[in-house]
Parts: structure tokens; sequence; C-alpha cells
């Protein structure tokens, strides 16, 4: 940051923020007048680019010999249909279930392998672009991460929910639906439908808000150590740069399993969640 | 660590990424995915099927084979029967021939003796009768002795 070298409390504070369209930090914890901009660009940015990959596979896909890039996605739509298959019991459903999990799939992959991208790179990037536009650098903020924002995780999460409750309609119908939520889990009798109903919507929530903070909290954490990391090297000592490169080693090479693994469990979770919407109590 | 409104936004984002895959993605690619399938699969039950073939033809070679072989002995054996055959009438014929020959030789043979032997009786008989009529001279009449004369004949032969 240009002029006074900030705090390591104001550093991470810094890093931690986002831009959004009042150019400082939201205050309310819920505010729906805000948007943030980071979070939209990358992951707007990067499902661009996900469906274009995709895309670019399909445009040749032929039954002849694939090449490798065709081979690659071709595996991930096997692994995807298979997947799809044990799990949504329903030939119509999965033809927008299965897409949907690929792509939720590859994107979240993506976006959480920003995660991967040197923690001060492009946020140094947008500073210096942000103060030559006569900008105050240290409002300069920007989150490459766009799953490490509460907002869009939890967003994604509704939109499964969403599906849940679509499937849920279209399978049992609105009655069948409507007593399913009264009677299950515990029983048809008038006593037990508020109880049964209770149960319901928090099953729902605690599965949309588990399914998007699981997401959320895993690529939050990440990105949190790699700025303490990213700290360590600032101290400019030996100590703390043959720390900053051990330590930042040790724990990318981790985060390529977490970023791997939380895509593949979003894109299950949301298989299941759909599946268990097919399926009567 | 709030929400706002980028949730509704990560909200339509999210469908409309996955409508895009499910009409331009997904289809090609599973299509060619399930044709590949296929076309392996016939690959593999041609393959089978030739295999199965080749054997066949094998087998139909072999007995063929054995078949031409067969033929080919029985074609020769037949030759050498006819070919001593063809032997042994020649030299029957040979011998035939030749018996005839002698035979034909041996009757001119008896002919020409008997010719020259009776030639020789006449001569004999003419030399005995000059003979007898150098020694008698004029006592001996042919015409009256020609009876005793071929007695005389008669009894040489």
């Amino acid at each position: 940051m240009a002029g006074n070298a900030p705090t390591a409390s104001e550093y991470v504070v810094h890093h931690l923020t986002h831009l959004n369209n009042t150019g400082h930090a939201q205050e309310n914890i819920v505010d729906w007048s805000v948007i943030n901009i980071d979070s939209m660009f990358y992951s707007i940015t990067i499902g661009l680019l996900t469906v274009f990959l995709l895309w670019l596979a399909a445009r040749k896909a032929t039954s002849g010999v694939p090449g490798r890039f065709q081979g690659f996605v071709e595996m991930m739509v096997e692994m995807v249909a298979d997947q799809a298959k044990g799990i949504v019991h329903s030939a119509e459903s999965r033809k927008f279930v299965a897409p949907l999990a690929l792509t939720v799939f590859v994107w979240i992959f993506l976006m959480n392998a920003m995660d991967l991208v040197p923690v001060d790179l492009l946020p140094r990037i947008w500073e210096g672009v942000y103060a030559s536009a006569g900008g105050d650098p240290a409002h300069a903020y920007m989150r490459v991460v766009a799953t490490a924002d509460l907002s869009a995780a939890l967003g994604m999460s509704c939109g499964v929910l969403l599906m849940c409750l679509y499937y849920n309609v279209k399978i049992k119908g609105v009655s069948g639906w409507v007593h399913e939520l009264f009677t299950a889990p515990f029983g048809s009798h008038p006593l037990l439908y508020p109880v049964n109903f209770a149960m319901q919507i928090i099953e729902f929530v605690a599965k949309t808000v588990s399914h998007g903070m699981r997401l959320f909290g895993n690529m939050y954490a990440g990105e949190l150590i790699f700025i303490l990391i990213a700290l360590l090297g600032g101290t400019a000592t030996a100590f703390g740069f043959i720390g900053h490169v051990i330590a930042g080693s040790i724990w990318a090479i981790f985060h390529i399993l977490i970023i791997t693994l939380q895509a593949f469990i979003f894109m299950m979770l949301t298989l299941v969640y759909v599946g268990q919407a097919h399926e009567a109590h | 660590m709030n929400l706002n409104a980028t949730l509704i936004a990560q909200l339509v984002v999210f469908f409309v990424l996955a409508w895009f895959t499910m009409k331009f993605v997904w289809p090609p690619i599973v299509k060619a995915l399930d044709e590949r399938a296929k076309k392996i699969a016939d690959g593999l039950a041609a393959a089978d099927k030739a295999k199965a073939d080749l054997a066949l033809a094998e087998k139909k070679v072999v007995e063929e084979l054995r078949k031409a072989r067969e033929s080919a002995g029985d074609v020769r054996s037949s030759a050498e029967k006819q070919a001593s055959q063809l032997i042994d009438e020649a030299r029957a014929e040979a011998g035939r021939i030749i018996a005839k020959a002698r035979e034909a030789a041996e009757a001119e043979a008896g002919v020409a003796a008997q010719r020259a032997k009776e030639a020789l009786r006449d001569q004999v008989a003419h030399l005995a009768v000059a003979g007898a009529e150098k020694i008698l001279r004029r006592e001996i009449n042919t015409q009256v002795h020609a009876e005793l004369l071929a007695n005389l004949k008669q009894e040489l032969q």
C-alpha cells in the first residue's frame, strides 16, 4: 500500500473487505442494498470461463478418438452423470440436475482455485489501477475468492433450495408435498402436525445454511491462512521469508485438496438434496 | 461476513450457467459418449465375429487340403493301375503276334520243304529213268513203262 505501511490488523482487515457499490465496508450484517462487485466480477468471469471451456469440448465432441482436453471433460461428465444416476432416480429431472451439478463442480473448483493465486497479486494490481484513477488506495478493496463470500456461497445453496422446493412440488404435487410437510417424519396425527412442520422447516433451513456455510467456511479460513502466511513474509526477515516459503508451499499444496474436495462436496450435496426431494418420506 | 444482494445475483448466475450447460454442453458430450460406447461395442462384436469366421475358414482349409490329398492319391493309384494294365495288355498282344508269326513261318517252311522234296523226287525219278535208259538203251519205251515209273515214284514217297 502506498504511504505508511499498514499494521498487521489493518492488512488483514483490508484483505477481508469486499469491494462493493458503497465504496466502504458494509456496516449492517444484512443489507440488501449492497452488492459485492468483486465477488460478482470473479464469479461471473469464472462462470463464463467454465461454460466456455465446457462448450469448447462439447462443440468438438464426436464419437471418434477424443483429444486430451475432450477426454478430460468427458471424464468429468461421466463422473457427474454416474453420481447423478445413483442419487437422482428420475431421468427427466437428471436432464437438468446433472448438467447443473457439472457446472457447479467446475465453477466452484475454479472459484476456489483463485485462492492459489498469490494473495496480494490481484489486490495490489487493483490498488495501482484505483490509485492511478485518483482514488485512495486504502479504499481499493478486492477479494478474489468469490466462494469465500458468504453471500455468494449462500446464494448458490439457496439456488439448490429452490430446486428442492420445485422438485418436491413437481414430483409429489402440491397436496402431496403439503401432506408430507405435516405428517413426516413423526407420523400422521393432528397433535404431531406442528412438530412435523417445524422439523421440516428446520431441515430445509439447516440443509441450505450448512450447504453454503461449509463452502464459505472452508474457503474463508483458507484465504485467511494465506493472508497470515503473507504477513509472515511481510516481516522481511530471514525467518519470515523461509517461513513464508515453507508454510505457503505446504498450505497451497494442502489447499489443492481442499478446493477440489469442497467443490466435489458441494456438487454431491446438490445431487443428494435434489434426490431427497424426489423421495417420499 | 455480511449478507447482501450478492446472494440474489449469485443465485441468478447459478441458474443461468446451469441452463447454458444443460442446453449447449451436456447433450452433445453425452451423445458423443453414448455413440462412442456403441461404436466400441460394435467393434468388439465385429472382432469376435471375425475371429469366429477365421477359425471356421481355417477348419475349412484343413478339410479341403485333406480332401485334395485324398483325391490326388486316388488319381495316382488309378493311373498306376491303368499303366500296369496297359503294359500287361501290350505284352499279351506282343506274345500273340510273335506266336502267329512263328506259326506262319513254320507253315511256310513246311510247304517249301514239301515242294523241294517233290521236286527232288521228280528229279530222282527222272534220273533213275535216264540211268535205266542209258543202261538198257532202246529196250525201254517211255510210254510202255510209264506205269512202272509211276509206281517207282510212288514208292519213293
